[in-house]
């Protein structure tokens, strides 16, 4: 898909997401930031935004963002450029016991 | 699940819930009788719960529970069918305003106000309180304990940074206590506009000044039910009672085989009965002498019984902060949870324990009450 990023979602946030396991976001100027691509796709679902980021606006600690297979977090965070044609995985980290 | 048969159970019909807290989800129990139990569960599988409040005021009986997933964050739920379903403020329960820069780390406390039956408090991590004035659907920050200049000087313990006691004053709507560890005990008496530290006599042992306003590692304090100006509190080492609602506090610890430990409870209808789960020492966080028990005073802590009837030993497990309740039949029940996953139960007040849970995850809470 050339003319929208596709975020997949993990298996338990689908439930905030209407039972969706892939959101599109439409981008048509180029690239945008990740906070965009965010902010756009969570219109409606605020409490898929709550499980992603805090009320803060930054991204929860033990969630990671993967733009094109790069962590995010390492790109810029949520100023990292998304490109049209982009996909995006959000995915829980390796944590806990 | 284990069955108990001692039963001292005065009104049979009415059932009793016991709603368990644990790090990785929660369990329901439901008894008829207090000597048989049904265990439901678990809710929010993997996600940690570390405050619940079973709201009996009003028509039908609402259950709030603080869910925490590492990685989802915190959240409130809310059910009104007793744990048949859950439900959840679309944009957040309780969400920090913008200009604080912060956001809710761990739902700590929930309270139903005792004055209004439409007000819920709730208490956080990093140190807030909040008030909600419609049954816990949404909460404000209490602006004036956030702006409290001491605020920049309060501490996180092990737990985290918790104001984990909230306790309005039934004879004054006005009038509030909270505590938090470490931080200490502070209260308000012109409806949470200002707020005072109320440490005098807790001692901080492990601070250069062992005095000091405000500071003290407070673990959990409880109001007396027939004397609201009557306060219990368990320090980080130190056992006090409070006679004028928190002004002054006095050691209650002689006759204790130890003051450290985590949790109080205030018995629900009757004067100067309490109890306490002692640990042995900050640096030894196992029951003291390996046996698992509860200590209960009759008389505000002036003497003390050991409970351990029915409580194993050896025992190296630790009972938390909020891990210990009591329900509100006439004979009240206690009830407790460790952190190696099991439940105790006792319907006399303390006499004997029954095991009725085990093999959970480790408990954070425990909350009972009785659905007539």
């Amino acid at each position: 898909m050339s003319d929208g990023v596709r975020i997949i979602l993990p298996g338990v946030l689908r439930e905030f997401a209407g039972g969706l396991g892939e959101l599109v976001v439409p981008v048509v100027d180029g690239t945008v930031s990740l906070r965009t691509v965010l902010d756009t796709a969570v219109v409606a679902r605020p409490r898929l935004d709550a499980r992603i980021r805090d009320e803060t606006g930054a991204l929860r600690r033990h969630v990671n963002v993967f733009v094109d297979g790069q962590d995010a977090r390492r790109a810029g965070g949520l100023d990292a450029s998304v490109g049209s044609g982009a996909v995006i995985h959000i995915l829980p980290s390796i944590a806990g016991g | 699940m284990t069955q108990k048969t001692r039963t001292t159970e005065t009104t049979p019909t009415a059932q009793t819930l016991l709603a368990i807290g644990t790090r990785k989800g929660l369990w329901l129990a439901r008894s008829d009788d207090r000597s048989t139990w049904t265990l439901d569960g678990p809710h929010f599988l993997m996600s940690e719960i570390p405050s619940i409040a079973i709201d009996t005021r009003g028509r039908s009986p609402r259950l709030f529970v603080g869910v925490r997933s590492e990685h989802w964050g915190p959240t409130v739920m809310r059910s009104d069918d007793l744990g048949q379903s859950w439900d959840e403020t679309p944009e957040g329960a309780m969400r920090f305003p913008k200009d604080t820069g912060v956001a809710v780390e761990r739902v700590w406390q929930i309270t139903p106000d005792v004055h209004d039956d439409e007000v819920v408090w709730a208490s956080t991590e990093p140190q807030a309180l909040w008030r909600s004035g419609d049954r816990g659907e949404t909460f404000s920050l209490v602006r004036g304990l956030w702006e409290h200049p001491h605020r920049p000087e309060w501490g996180a313990g092990f737990g985290g940074a918790a104001i984990h006691t909230i306790l309005p004053d039934p004879a004054d709507a006005a009038q509030m206590l909270v505590a938090m560890s470490t931080g200490g005990v502070y209260r308000t008496a012109d409806g949470g506009k200002s707020w005072n530290a109320s440490n005098s006599g807790i001692k901080a042992p492990y601070a250069p000044d062992p005095w000091p306003e405000f500071g003290q590692c407070v673990h959990k304090v409880a109001r007396d039910s027939v004397n609201p100006a009557r306060l219990y509190a368990q320090n980080h080492h130190g056992v006090y009672r409070s006679d004028d609602n928190g002004s002054t506090w006095t050691s209650i610890a002689d006759g204790l085989p130890t003051d450290f430990g985590f949790t109080v409870v205030a018995h629900p209808s009757r004067g100067d009965t309490l109890w306490l789960v002692p640990i042995t020492a900050d640096r030894e966080r196992v029951p003291p002498g390996g046996q698992l028990q509860v200590q209960r005073s009759s008389d505000a802590g002036a003497s003390w019984v050991t409970c351990s009837e029915g409580l194993p030993a050896p025992s190296y497990t630790c009972v938390l902060r909020d891990a210990a309740a009591a329900d509100n039949h006439e004979q009240a029940g206690f009830y407790f949870g460790t952190r190696n996953g099991e439940v105790y139960a006792s319907a006399d007040e303390g006499g004997g324990f029954s095991r009725i849970a085990e093999q959970l995850p480790d408990v954070l809470c425990v909350r009972a009450a009785v659905l007539r």
